[in-house]
């Protein structure tokens, strides 16, 4: 047993903070959620000495003390909270060399809260190129704390870094600005009323509107001679803050830092032209989409395949090797594939948080928000909004995970709710099945009309998505007004560090966490198919073969029937043939209804369903498809027409029948309460929508 | 004196005063702040939002925002 120090990591987006937290933590590092909330939170462990351990947990970027987002808030509150388990016995101030000045008012801030802090230099290997001079001694004398200069790039600083941890307690914490001298008057009153509270403390307390430790703030409703400035005066007072504190900043840098302006590259104004070109960038833009696109498309399905076939030949194995019985079965058709349906999605995921990190990483990320922004703001999206929104067109689950990047808590949301829209693949093969069943294969201005369905499929989606963003963009409110303010940081190489553990951190994340809630409904599903109550299910095989018995039927064939007999009359068939009622009216039968909830399991189990109900045995498509052509409602009317075959691709269009897209958004959003608003939503969107097509169509 | 959205391009200028009463405090931070030295680097397609290099840092900020600071070319 040794000791244990808390140590927070904190600083302004860009300075390379997360690659120190990798450096320190390696893979000892675990991503969640800080409770109610989206915010991303990341914490690990790693040993300074033989004696001393360290948690460290990697807050959120931000500029300074003044919350403008909830990720920023989340910053203030554990410092303010002196009882939160997490409450730091250290903080590490990251900081980027070349951009010290604005950096320092971040650490300015942290060092008045009176918490031990170090000041991190990082990309210390910029400054010979950059014709950059520190005089380190005299910076810690003016700053009154240890610095420590870092390159996560060269993989230098960390032993010197952790000494100082180790060392913590000899930092000084006395504050860099006297606080009072922002408006003395008013800091004399607040003095008076609080006596034993230090006054930055009691001054963000009273600037911003976070949630604070009940104490803290019951004490500040209490007091009715406390608020005694207009928030456009505390306003004014913050900006006075920010001033004093540059003032101190500027002398000090004025003393120790020398930046020779003739050197540094420009490789900045190089790639700029090119890659923000109002021509260029966006054909750029549009190639590094393509290329995204063409490998969670095409490079994916080889691993995914591999995938597939392996968990398919497992359950054979598994057939064939154990006993015969419930458990056998319950492990080859229900445990088995329920896990391949997790671990397929693993390709798609690594492959696009590659590029996604690459992105990042680089700086080119700001870019595209630069970009695209403008057209996507009207919506309520943000510019990062194009990297989710093109890759729901493979698969929203990664897409919705690929949301994270964006900063803005309301733009994340939407983007989230609306992402399921898209045409994602798994629609695919419904909607080519259906078209091909009730679209003529002729032509209209040399174009065929199957092929103008499916692009019209497709637009309908985008069309769906960007709606429902801008209504959502009227009905979520968020606490925080938006200005647009975004960095656009300078152009670097990878960390292939940083790369590989976003990649490996996002696919160990998804399979730990939606897996669960993927694994367990997909066993409900299979359960739900696999029996049923009374006679009929479990004496399917001697009725089955009752009604066939003087009729010549090859063996092959009683099976199938057999197949469908006990589909019909398992618990997801009862509940296909309680809901036909509802379903009725946009033109389907229980047969659907059926396809329609195993579809839940996965949009493309839709063809395979009908096949097992319909007793067909082959898996071939054309044969499913003339079946299906002949299928027929009880008064000969034939049940996939014009009028059902639309209203039904409208409602693979619009529902939301994907239980791992719930999963995974019940996890991005740490609530069940946006998930639930898309099943009900959307599947009220589709159910309307295929009601009104059928009725005016058939 | 004029305002940052129709500053040229490329030219180096020097932030004299805002139009309106509370400049959003995030820009305050980032060095938003009279005697500052501000330059246009691009436009983005539609005049918005602005590429700028603000004293040490290179920012992109909506038109709405830039419309308020008032500059002088240096």
């Amino acid at each position: 047993m040794g000791l244990s120090i808390n140590v927070a990591l904190i600083g302004n987006p860009n300075t390379g903070k997360t690659s120190v937290f990798n450096l320190l933590t390696g893979l000892k590092q675990k991503v969640g959620n800080y409770p109610g909330i989206t915010v991303e939170k990341k914490e690990g462990d790693f040993r300074l000495d033989r004696t001393t351990k360290a948690h460290i947990i990697d807050l959120p970027g931000t500029y300074s003390l003044n919350a403008s987002s909830m990720d920023e808030s989340v910053v203030i509150e554990l410092l303010l909270n002196k009882n939160d388990r997490d409450y730091p016995d250290v903080a590490v101030v990251v900081t980027d060399i070349e951009n010290l000045k604005r950096n320092l008012l971040l650490f300015t801030q942290i060092k008045d809260l009176e918490i031990p802090s170090i000041l991190v230099i990082n990309m210390s290997d910029q400054m010979q190129r950059k014709g950059i001079q520190l005089d380190t001694a005299a910076l810690e004398e003016a700053l009154g704390t240890k610095v420590v200069l870092m390159s996560c790039r060269e993989n230098k600083g960390v032993e010197e870094l952790k000494k100082a941890l180790i060392n913590y307690r000899k930092l000084s914490t006395k504050p860099i600005l006297d606080v009072a001298s922002i408006d003395p008057p008013y800091f004399e009153s607040l003095k008076t009323t609080f006596p034993n509270q230090s006054l930055f403390k009691l001054w963000l307390v009273i600037t911003q509107d976070v949630n604070f430790a009940n104490l803290d703030r019951q004490r500040v409703a209490d007091t009715s001679n406390f608020r005694t400035q207009s928030n456009t005066n505390l306003k004014r007072l913050q900006q006075t803050e920010t001033i004093k504190r540059y003032q101190i900043i500027n002398d000090i840098l004025k003393k120790t830092y020398t930046i020779d302006r003739t050197r540094g590259t420009d490789l900045r104004a190089k790639l700029d032209r090119v890659l923000i070109h109002k021509v260029w960038g966006y054909v750029v833009f549009f190639l590094v989409l393509l290329t995204i696109f063409q490998v969670i498309y095409d490079w994916s399905s080889v691993p995914m395949d591999f995938i597939d076939e392996s968990f398919a030949r497992l359950s054979e194995f598994v057939k064939s090797n154990l006993p015969p019985g419930m458990f056998t079965k319950l492990i080859a058709e229900g445990v088995i594939p329920g896990l391949g349906g997790i671990l397929i999605f693993i390709p798609q995921i690594a492959f696009l948080f590659l590029f996604i990190s690459i992105l990042e990483e680089t700086g080119y990320m700001s870019r595209v928000v630069f970009l695209m922004d403008r057209s996507l703001r009207r919506y309520g999206l943000s510019g990062k909004s194009v990297i989710p929104l093109i890759s729901g067109t493979a698969c929203a689950i990664p897409a919705v995970m690929a949301t994270r990047n964006i900063e803005n808590w309301k733009e994340r949301l939407i983007t989230i709710l609306v992402t399921p829209f898209i045409t994602c693949s798994a629609r695919l093969p419904v909607y080519l099945i259906l078209i091909s069943l009730v679209i003529p294969n002729a032509r209209i201005f040399g174009m065929n009309y199957q092929g103008l369905t499916l692009m019209g499929l497709y637009l309908l989606g985008v069309v769906m998505a960007l709606i429902s963003a801008m209504i959502l963009k009227r009905f979520i409110k968020s606490n925080y007004k938006s200005y647009f303010v975004v960095e656009m940081p300078n152009y670097k190489w990878p960390l292939l560090k940083n790369v590989t553990l976003t990649v490996f951190e996002k696919t160990k994340s998804f399979v730990i966490e939606a897996g669960k809630i993927i694994f367990a409904i997909s066993i409900l599903l299979w359960v739900m198919a696999s029996f049923g109550p009374g006679e009929n299910f479990d004496q399917a095989e001697t009725i089955v073969a009752q009604q066939y018995i003087d009729k010549q039927i090859a063996a092959e064939d009683l099976q199938y029937e057999i197949d469908a007999f006990r589909l019909e009359n398992s618990y997801i068939g009862i509940l296909g043939k309680v809901i036909e009622p509802a379903i009725a009216p946009l033109g389907y039968d229980w047969k659907i209804g059926i396809a329609l909830i195993a579809s839940f399991a996965a949009r493309e189990v839709f063809v395979g369903t009908l096949a097992t109900i319909y007793s067909v045995g082959s898996t071939e498509e054309e044969t499913i498809k003339s079946r299906m052509a002949s299928e027929q409602w009880a008064d000969g009317r034939k049940v996939f027409n014009f009028a059902s075959g639309i209203s039904l691709m409208l409602f693979y269009a619009f529902a939301m029948q994907c239980m791992s897209t719930l999963a995974i958004v019940r996890k991005e959003t740490n609530s069940w309460r946006w998930p639930l608003i898309q099943l009900f939503g959307m599947t009220g969107i589709a159910y309307i929508s295929s009601l009104i097509a059928f009725q005016l169509l058939q | 004196m004029q305002n940052l959205d129709e500053l040229e391009p490329g030219i180096t200028a020097v932030i004299k005063a805002f139009d309106i009463e509370n400049m959003p405090l995030k820009l305050i931070e980032m060095g938003c702040l009279p005697g500052n030295q501000i330059m246009l680097i691009q436009k983005a397609p539609f005049s918005d939002p602005l590429y700028i290099k603000l004293d040490q840092s290179h920012l992109a900020i909506s038109r709405e925002i830039a419309k308020h600071i008032i500059v002088e070319p240096a």
